[in-house]
């Protein structure tokens, strides 16, 4: 039964890169995520995912698949969709979830075009869907790095983040880091979606924030212990997505998200706080 | 004696949305210790003047000045706090500490004794590890006062901070109001009851989309000038002229 579990990845190196990869993206993404949900931002981090395409294809297109050429097109991508939305919302009259799904449409249209032009559809299977099982040693440095700097940067942002969701005016009569906090934020955001999208795609790396904060959100009230179950969540994910893959003969990427889904489902029926269960059987009243 | 000094003024100020005034051509000065009501119908611009105050609104004209360096605590209307968000009230109240501790200051033992005698000072002891979500609307506008008292700001806004609420918390609150003025702050209120204004503040300003009167509570609360008010009518002409009104 132990062996079920163990010999894969005591056997196989790849397996452990693989798992070094999810955990990794899970220690970064998960407190994105549950920030993300929190400020109602969630479908944000879905447009931003689409958004890194283009950039990521140029890089391929110039440099093949070459992880530093990905990175940084993807990056930029990213962080020009996120500018051009906040920008249009800002001073026209369009609010920023249509600018931004604007923004999302044009850019994944002109990054399947742009992979299309010159690889083949293995190419863009490779960068839609990720190659979780062939992780690189550079790739798994640059994921670590990137969930390092994102735990580092929520720690210190912690304060004016919650400040913004909650009470966003209080917020300006004390302090001008509401905006300063906003931008740092979306950066993490970018920053996490394209490491996430060298294991599970730019389509998938998205699931890997949101499903384990959207299910944390169904235990507990408290933000910390959101956070630190989210990271819980995204860790088990991975490990059963890849055990998954592993034993099942399953494509790893949609596996691993897929137990991230069964995660979320499991709490929004079972979650103590407004799961389905407790909302159909509450139990008799209190007496205060 | 010494000199009452001004805590702040406004120069010839309009302040306003798109370049059509909401307060037009406000002229004067609050002395610091005032305890001043802003009155006036719904849509005369008094949220927009202490938006104008605390900085988030720029007039279009004219100038709004504040005594040195001095720190504004400003209780905005209830509804623009995002009660869903898992926030415990010994959270949200300690935010008042935030000029002192900033992004990354620690909250030492002397904040949480202020923290609690804040807390006991607007009746939510015991209240602390509670969500925010939970708190009915009285007990919220309880923890928000507790809030501004941490933030010990020498001028302090409230934005009809008594609308639904019950009156045996109103009465509490407005002993804080009536604590911070005996600490010679300046305190400035949106409010709508009349006979609650009378009772307890020495000054008012009664505008309608432009000062109607301003100055002690009696004077200003004249049935000519509420019935003046009234008259001001909310109008929103598409074709409104370039404003050359000068300073008398």
């Amino acid at each position: 039964m132990l062996d079920l579990f163990y010999t894969p990845f005591a056997e196989f190196e790849f397996m452990q890169r693989a798992l070094v990869g999810v955990i990794a993206i899970a220690l970064g993404g998960g407190p994105v995520g549950v920030f993300l949900m929190l400020r109602r931002m969630s479908l944000t981090g879905d447009a931003m995912a689409h958004a890194i395409l283009p950039g990521a294809a140029v890089g391929y297109l110039v440099a093949g698949l070459s992880l530093p050429a990905m990175t940084i097109g993807g990056l930029f991508a990213g962080v020009v969709v996120a500018v051009a939305a906040g920008l249009v919302s800002r001073f026209t009259a369009l609010k920023e979830d249509a600018s931004l799904a604007a923004f999302y449409l044009l850019s994944l249209a002109l990054g399947v075009t742009i992979v299309s032009l010159r690889g083949s559809n293995v190419d863009l299977l490779h960068v839609l869907f990720g190659t979780v099982l062939a992780l690189d040693d550079n790739t798994l440095l640059l994921i670590a790095s990137i969930s390092t700097i994102t735990v580092l940067a929520l720690a210190a942002l912690y304060r004016p983040l919650v400040l913004e969701c909650v009470d966003p005016v209080f917020l300006r009569s004390v302090s001008r880091a509401g905006t300063p906090t906003h931008l740092i934020f979306v950066g993490l955001v970018v920053m996490n979606l394209v490491g996430g999208f060298h294991a599970l795609g730019t389509l998938l790396a998205v699931g890997m924030m949101m499903l384990p904060a959207a299910a944390s959100r169904f235990w507990s009230n408290d933000i910390t212990v959101m956070m630190m179950l989210s990271v819980v969540i995204g860790i088990a994910s991975g490990l059963c997505g890849l055990l998954l893959s592993f034993h099942a003969e399953l494509p790893a990427g949609p596996a691993i998200i897929l137990s991230a889904g069964a995660a979320y489902v499991l709490s929004l029926l079972l979650g103590r706080e407004g799961g389905v269960l407790w909302l159909a059987w509450p139990g008799k009243h209190l007496e205060a | 004696m010494k000199p009452i000094s001004t805590a702040i003024r406004f120069d010839e100020v309009t302040l306003g949305y798109d370049r059509r005034p909401a307060v037009h051509h406000l002229d004067g000065e609050i002395p610091s210790g005032s305890l001043m009501a802003v009155v006036g119908p719904n849509g005369a611009g008094k949220s927009t003047l202490l938006k104008g105050i605390v900085g988030t609104l720029t007039p279009l004209e004219g100038r709004i000045r504040l005594d040195g360096a001095c720190g504004i605590a400003y209780l905005p209307q209830a509804a623009e706090i995002d009660r869903s968000f898992p926030l415990s009230v010994y959270d949200l109240v300690a935010m008042g500490l935030w000029s002192r501790s900033g992004l990354f200051g620690g909250i030492s033992r002397h904040d949480r004794t202020r923290i609690e005698q804040a807390l006991a000072a607007v009746g939510l002891l015991g209240f602390e590890r509670r969500p925010i979500s939970t708190l009915s609307g009285g007990q919220m506008q309880r923890a928000l006062f507790a809030r501004l008292l941490l933030q010990d700001a020498p001028v302090i806004l409230l934005d009809e901070p008594f609308t639904a609420i019950d009156a045996k918390t109103t009465a509490d609150l407005l002993d804080l109001v009536r604590r911070w003025h005996d600490e010679s702050r300046t305190v400035v209120a949106v409010l709508h009851d009349l006979d609650m204004v009378r009772r307890t503040f020495p000054q008012t300003l009664l505008i309608a989309r432009e000062p109607v009167a301003w100055g002690e509570t009696e004077t200003v609360l004249q049935p000519e000038n509420l019935l003046k008010a009234r008259r001001m009518v909310e109008a929103y002409d598409p074709h409104a002229d370039i404003c050359h009104r000068k300073v008398a």
